[in-house]
């Protein structure tokens, strides 16, 4: 309640700001609004959100997937740790921008490029996470698994896996909000579809009530997806933690 | 696996076992040791803690393989353990902890069956990490026996439970030797549990440890009743002083 009354506060106070400068540069909430309806109707605004996640979630489960294999191997095994190491450091340090730069020179103005950029940015992260998850793993269940002889599959089921979740979550959360600011930024650089190249279009244009439109858009949507997926999931795996008295 | 009366389950010889402590020096566990187990037999090792009786029993798992020496058991044998701490996965029920390792063993039956005879029928659908400390023991004990082993390991299991749970989980450890044709291996420091429960006493003492003195209880184990106990406290005590209750 007190969540929704701050937000509504926040629109009205914009709309009090809008309306006193009176300026093409900050449009009111009314006009954002109309926009977002026109383009909604026009089948613009759908279009262009659904290429951007689309991107964002291709590039999220690829960076997941190996991720978490890369990072599972380097918190096991101390000579894939070794070897990996200095290349982690490298990729973490990398500027998205010079990766994005380097996937379109190299791989072509493409959506493969696109997605393995912004993959790539997303990677070492998940490593990192999972890294120390797996470091963290019990020695003791590990011993348990053994003398009870569980299969693989079991093991990372029912052994494994809930130690990581938490890592897991917590790099699904920072995935998320990461992830979908690099695509936009891909987007804007080599793609002719998505919030981004709207966003640019819209920049070279001074179209402010656009660019208004499309990123409230794509917060509400990141909203959604925050807890209708991300909270829902967290809740289940930690379900069996006895609650904070 | 069925093995006949005389022929051995288990044999183990050591001759050496170190470990390398924290500041790097090589520091010696047991030494010259050997031992053997027939099938449905039981013994106990006795002795203080930190003797060595943790080692003997996670290399007769085969978790510790890093030791000069030979063990042999047959691959088919099933090995089940109840280590020092309930080791359970929190993340699961009790009944799904008691599931998996079943499952894993092949081991078909009723759940149910277990739980009603370890008490803990009311605790069925909790998480394992909501347990009290004596029920996550009598878990351990269950998911342990439910697997039908043909070795048992049980490293100190009734520490710390209070008198009437510890006096009905060696009860019930009595019937299952006596029903079952399981070899089991029991380290404790205390005598009179070592006294009720087994076929074969041995004192482990010094360091690198070694077996100081070996007894054989010719009593049978259900015709030992409190006062035939302390008797054979009082005749081990005579014999070995070093061995403390």
């Amino acid at each position: 309640m007190t969540r929704t009354l701050s937000l509504v506060g926040l629109i009205v106070l914009w709309g009090v700001i809008a309306a006193a400068v009176h300026s093409p540069l900050l449009p009111g909430p009314a006009a954002v609004a109309e926009a977002l309806l026109r383009d909604t109707r026009s089948l613009e605004l759908p279009y262009h959100l659904a290429c951007t996640l689309l991107r964002v979630v291709a590039a999220f489960m690829i960076a997941f997937s190996l991720g978490i294999v890369a990072g599972f191997a380097m918190g096991k095994s101390g000579l894939a740790d070794r070897i990996g190491d200095p290349w982690l450091v490298i990729l973490l340090n990398l500027p998205a921008l010079v990766t994005i730069i380097l996937a379109y020179i190299w791989v072509g103005l493409n959506e493969a490029a696109a997605i393995a950029a912004v993959a790539l940015n997303k990677f070492p992260n998940v490593v990192v996470l999972t890294r120390e998850g797996t470091r963290a793993l019990s020695v003791e269940l590990e011993d348990v698994a053994d003398v009870f002889r569980l299969s693989w599959p079991v093991r990372i089921r029912h052994v494994v896996l809930p130690q990581l979740a938490p890592y897991l979550a917590a790099a699904f959360r920072s995935g998320i909000s990461i992830i979908w600011k690099i695509v936009l930024v891909v987007e804007l650089i080599g793609r002719p579809n998505g919030v981004g190249f709207v966003l640019g279009s819209a920049f070279s244009l001074f179209d402010m009530v656009t660019i208004f439109a499309y990123s409230f858009a794509f917060i509400a949507i990141m909203l959604a997806v925050e807890s209708l997926l991300v909270q829902p999931l967290e809740r289940n795996a930690n379900r069996w933690r006895r609650k904070a008295a | 696996m069925q093995t006949a009366g005389a022929e051995k389950l288990l044999e183990l010889r050591v001759d050496a076992k170190t470990y390398v402590s924290a500041a790097k020096t090589p520091v010696g566990v047991l030494r010259d040791f050997s031992f053997a187990l027939a099938a449905g037999s039981f013994a106990t090792f006795v002795g203080p803690s930190g003797c060595g009786k943790t080692t003997i029993l996670r290399i007769a798992a085969g978790l510790d393989r890093d030791f000069r020496g030979e063990r042999r058991i047959s691959a088919l044998a099933r090995i089940a353990m109840v280590f020092q701490e309930p080791r359970l996965l929190p993340w699961r029920t009790v009944e799904d902890n008691i599931r998996i390792a079943m499952h894993a063993a092949s081991v078909t039956g009723e759940i149910g069956e277990w739980l009603e005879r370890f008490d803990l029928s009311d605790q069925r659908h909790q998480y394992a990490g909501e347990l009290s400390l004596g029920q996550a023991r009598r878990v351990a004990m269950a998911r342990a026996m439910s697997i039908r082993p043909d070795l048992l390991l049980l490293d100190e299991p009734l520490v710390s439970l209070d008198d009437t749970v510890a006096a009905r989980l060696r009860r019930e450890l009595r019937e299952i030797a006596d029903s079952h044709k399981v070899g089991i291996l029991l380290a404790t420091h205390d005598l009179e549990e070592a006294a009720e429960l087994s076929d074969r006493m041995l004192f482990l003492a010094g360091k690198p440890a070694r077996v100081v003195l070996e007894k054989e209880l010719s009593i049978p184990r259900s015709r030992r009743d409190r006062n035939a106990v302390m008797v054979l406290v009082d005749e081990i005590r005579a014999q070995a002083p070093g061995a403390r209750d």
